[in-house]
């Protein structure tokens, strides 16, 4: 076992874990934070995309262990108020059906746009190559980060 | 028949209602199926046979036993006894035979996932292994003749002679094509949270499409009553099919649960689902059209070849959709089956009409360039009157409406007919159309609706939301059908202790759901009125049940039609395909909601797309199974595969169908989209790929 303090949607966790532990196990099992999902098991899909330290991880390909002394930011989290922009794009824009990819999706849409703004059509979907909806043919999940992007959505 | 039809303009998408649930899931509060906060829950995981015929000789749990955090190893030997269901891949644990590669032949409870998981690499399986036959071949020596095909189809059909039309006909066509094993892949996995009551119940977090049955069948297993199940599937990660019916991560939960007395959580691995929930069958299809010079269609013979497995018989009803798409006075369509050392197929969207339309709309397009025919005139060349099997009229039949409104859209008019001349720097360029189709189909169902004094009107029935929108959908038809604005209604679904009702599959969900909700609306308005509105303090309720009016005869044939048109650039030396534009038109009843359905029908497109590029099962021949059994292997469309997707439909009213008026859109959206690329595909390369999907190396060094 070892001992890791991370800092989860702004709580601060201290917890024993094994270090065979994956992030996202730690985040859904130990604090609880199942609103991010697993969608498969060869870090494919970026379902369980979360933030490490304001960067986009797949959390299924990150251990526990390596988060400690970092700050983890889940779609439970993101919101600084009621919505995050890119929350509200997505549920303007219908980029979602099953919403499985959802919370994943718009965690790599908003790293996107801190690393780029103002994306052309083209580098949102390269962008988000990582992340695979099987519901909606990607369309408005594209328009919904467009959406963002114009009101600011990388904050 | 009725009259057409305006396009439906983008405003109506904006127009309609937004999800109810659009916030749930944006913010992570949608819980699915291992979610719900459940006490003292372990976690199960399976092993899975590492060949694909044989007997399990011995399995040596001790190592497994002693691991860290193991609770119990369940196998043949020690599992609780299950009852008879029809579907053999359910009895889980019950045998020592090995029917394909990726069976389950033992169940490892942990206190974590990660100590199942390390509990199940330990368990050590001994196997008598027998040769196996895992590859499908038409002259398969086994083949033989299922006695139907899924749902209920006749297995062939024929009329006129059409051995001799198309031998003495003035043009042929003589074409084999082939679909590989495909596989749904719904995001979220095939997942239960199982836990026994001391009294005896079961309830069960479950991931489905519909859990009326699932109910049904998990009491059958364990002995139950169905009163004594409750199956809960608040929000479902997508199904297509896989969740139609129940799957063994659910017997396997209940089952653990049952063994160590603790609730249980069991999520599939993404590598389970290429064995353990169904897939779509490989399919080998031979073509025959005969056509006078003038491209009108004189014998259209259409021969299915696929594979089930050596559990079940589960054969996909591939060649239904030339029984009735174009007119022709003599043809003939049958299906055999070969039973082989594979898990059963199953439903996976639009089974049947999307590996067939592959098949047929590319042998039209085969048939134009022999007739030196533009595609879209020779689709309307051979539009029928009537139904060409039963002889019924259709209900409304709006595909040439599609194909016209659609070819003026694309700008297909200018389209020169002549293969691979048209470049583009490196890209050779080219454009394609196939039509679209699939049944429009009502199943009976049950709707409680009651209103209380204050007014407001709850709605209850075992619908479920898989990502559809029907939440939404459905809380607009019960408004609609009782004068109400939306908020006044309060929808209850996804729970087996609702009133029954029909899967979210065939595209009848809506349709059958919507159906259920009107007729209860009608009979609550009518109680109401009878009453002068006074409505009593503890409210009044109907429950309404459409069994007698939809198995009643239609006199109709009743269809979704549609038509979609693609372009391809194909680099000229890498052979990499790129779909810059796709545009589906389509004539699908009346439609709820612009939004959800507009949705629907670009997520089927771009499923055809992915079909028609990237999606492949690659048979292991040696060892069974795919070889391919991951998403790194197996390729679905992500974002960068996928440009210009468009979905419109045409204003339709069909009086013929159901109380909704609805057709159904959930499947339509992926039948033909794999021809019209192919089509497309040839006409910029002059390559003609008979073979899904439509890779590289099939293009490469052709032409
Ligand atoms: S679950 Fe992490 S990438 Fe799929
Ligand atoms: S919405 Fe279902 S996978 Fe994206």
């Amino acid at each position: 076992m070892v001992r890791i303090q991370v800092t989860v949607d702004g709580q601060r966790c201290e917890d024993e874990v094994e270090p065979r532990l994956l992030l996202v196990h730690y985040l859904r099992e130990r604090v609880g934070k199942v609103g991010t999902p697993v969608g498969c098991d060869t870090s494919n899909c970026g379902a369980c995309t979360v933030q490490l330290d304001g960067r986009s991880v797949k959390s299924c390909a990150v251990l526990a262990v390596q988060a400690d002394g970092s700050e983890v930011t889940t779609i439970e989290g993101l919101a600084n108020g009621e919505w995050h922009p890119m929350q509200k794009a997505f549920k303007e824009c219908h980029a979602l059906q099953c919403g499985y990819c959802t919370p994943g999706m718009i965690m790599a849409a908003v790293d996107l746009l801190s690393n780029n703004p103002n994306p052309s059509e083209e580098e949102i979907r390269d962008g988000l190559e990582g992340n695979l909806c099987r519901c909606t043919g990607y369309h408005n999940i594209v328009k919904a980060v467009q959406m963002a992007a114009a009101e600011g959505g990388a904050r | 028949m009725n009259d057409v039809v305006r396009p439906v303009m983008q405003d109506a998408v904006a127009a309609a209602p937004t999800r109810v649930d659009g916030r749930d899931k944006v913010t992570g509060r949608a819980r699915y199926a291992v979610e719900h906060p459940v006490e003292d829950v372990v976690w199960a995981w399976p092993v899975t046979s590492t060949v694909a015929k044989g007997r399990v000789t011995e399995i040596d749990a001790s190592e497994a036993n002693g691991t860290e955090g193991v609770i119990a190893v369940l196998t043949h030997a020690n599992a609780p006894r299950l009852g008879e269901t029809d579907d053999a891949e359910l009895q889980l644990l019950q045998s020592d035979r090995v029917a394909y590669r990726g069976q389950v032949c033992a169940l490892v409870v942990g206190e974590t996932v990660e100590s199942a998981r390390a509990g199940a690499d330990a368990v050590r399986v001994r196997y008598d292994e027998a040769e196996h036959d895992v590859v499908l071949d038409a002259r398969h020596p086994a083949m033989f003749t299922p006695e139907k095909v899924n749902p209920g189809f006749p297995t062939d059909t024929s009329i006129g002679d059409p051995d001799t039309a198309f031998a003495v006909a003035a043009v042929q066509l003589d074409a084999t094509y082939t679909t590989p094993t495909e596989h749904n892949h719904a995001m979220e996995p095939h997942a239960t949270t199982a836990s026994w009551g001391a009294d005896g119940t079961l309830t069960l977090y479950d991931s489905n499409q519909g859990s009326t049955g699932v109910a049904r069948v998990m009491a059958d297993l364990f002995g139950l009553q169905v009163r004594a199940v409750h199956v809960i599937s608040e929000h479902v990660g997508g199904g297509f099919g896989s969740k139609g019916t129940p799957r063994p991560n659910i017997v396997l939960a209940a089952m653990a649960a049952q063994a160590v007395g603790r609730p249980v959580r069991l999520a599939l691995g993404r590598q389970h689902m290429f064995s353990l929930v169904g897939y779509r069958t490989p399919t080998i299809q031979r073509l025959r059209l005969g056509a006078t010079t003038d491209g009108v269609l004189r014998s259209l013979v259409h021969d299915v070849w696929e594979q089930t497995s050596t559990l079940d018989d589960f054969a996909e009803q591939t060649a239904v959709i030339s029984r009735m798409l174009y007119a022709a006075p003599a043809r003939r369509t049958t299906h055999r089956l070969v039973r082989l050392d594979v898990p059963t197929p199953s439903w996976m969207r639009a089974p049947g009409e999307a590996p067939g339309s592959f098949a047929l709309e590319s042998a039209m397009d085969e048939l134009a360039a022999a007739c030196d025919l533009d595609p879209v005139e020779l689709r309307v060349r051979n539009e029928p009157d009537v139904d060409p099997e039963s002889g019924k009229p259709f209900s409304s039949r709006n595909l040439v409406a599609c194909l016209r409104e659609g070819a003026r859209r694309f700008g297909w008019e200018q389209r020169d007919p002549t293969p691979g001349v048209r470049r583009d720097g490196r890209w050779l360029v080219g454009t394609g159309v196939a039509s679209s189709t699939y049944p429009a189909r009502t199943a009976p169902s049950q709707a409680r609706m009651s209103i209380g004094s204050d007014g407001v009107v709850t709605v209850e029935l075992n619908a479920v939301d898989i990502g559809t929108g029907s939440r939404t959908a459905l809380t607009q038809i019960a408004a609609e059908a009782m004068d109400l604005p939306t908020d006044r209604v309060r929808l209850r679904i996804g729970d087996s202790t609702l009133p029954p009702a029909m899967i979210a599959g065939g595209s009848m969900g809506l349709t059958s759901w919507g159906s259920a909700i009107v007729k209860g609306a009608r009979q609550l308005r009518e109680l109401v009125g009878r009453r002068d509105g006074a409505i009593p303090e503890d409210g009044l309720e109907v429950t309404a049940d459409t069994a007698e009016e939809v198995r009643a005869v239609s006199g109709y044939a009743r269809h979704a039609f549609g038509a979609q048109f693609c372009e391809v650039r194909v680099d000229a030396d890498t052979g990499e395909v790129r779909v810059p534009r796709l545009l589906g038109v389509f004539a699908v009843g009346r439609v709820i909601n612009a939004r959800t359905a507009r949705s629907q029908l670009v997520g089927g497109m771009t499923m055809g797309l992915s079909m028609a590029l990237h999606e492949e099962g690659v048979v292991d021949v040696q060892h069974g199974d795919n070889v391919n059994h991951d998403l790194a292997g197996y390729h679905i469309a992500a974002h960068a595969d996928v440009a210009d997707v468009d979905a419109m439909w045409l204003e339709e009213h069909d009086e013929h169908l159901n109380l909704v008026g609805a057709k159904g859109i959930g499947e339509i959206g992926i039948v033909g989209t794999a021809a019209a690329v192919a089509n497309a595909v040839h006409h910029a390369t002059g390559v003609r790929v008979r073979d899904l999907p439509i890779r590289v190396d099939r293009l490469l060094g052709r032409g």
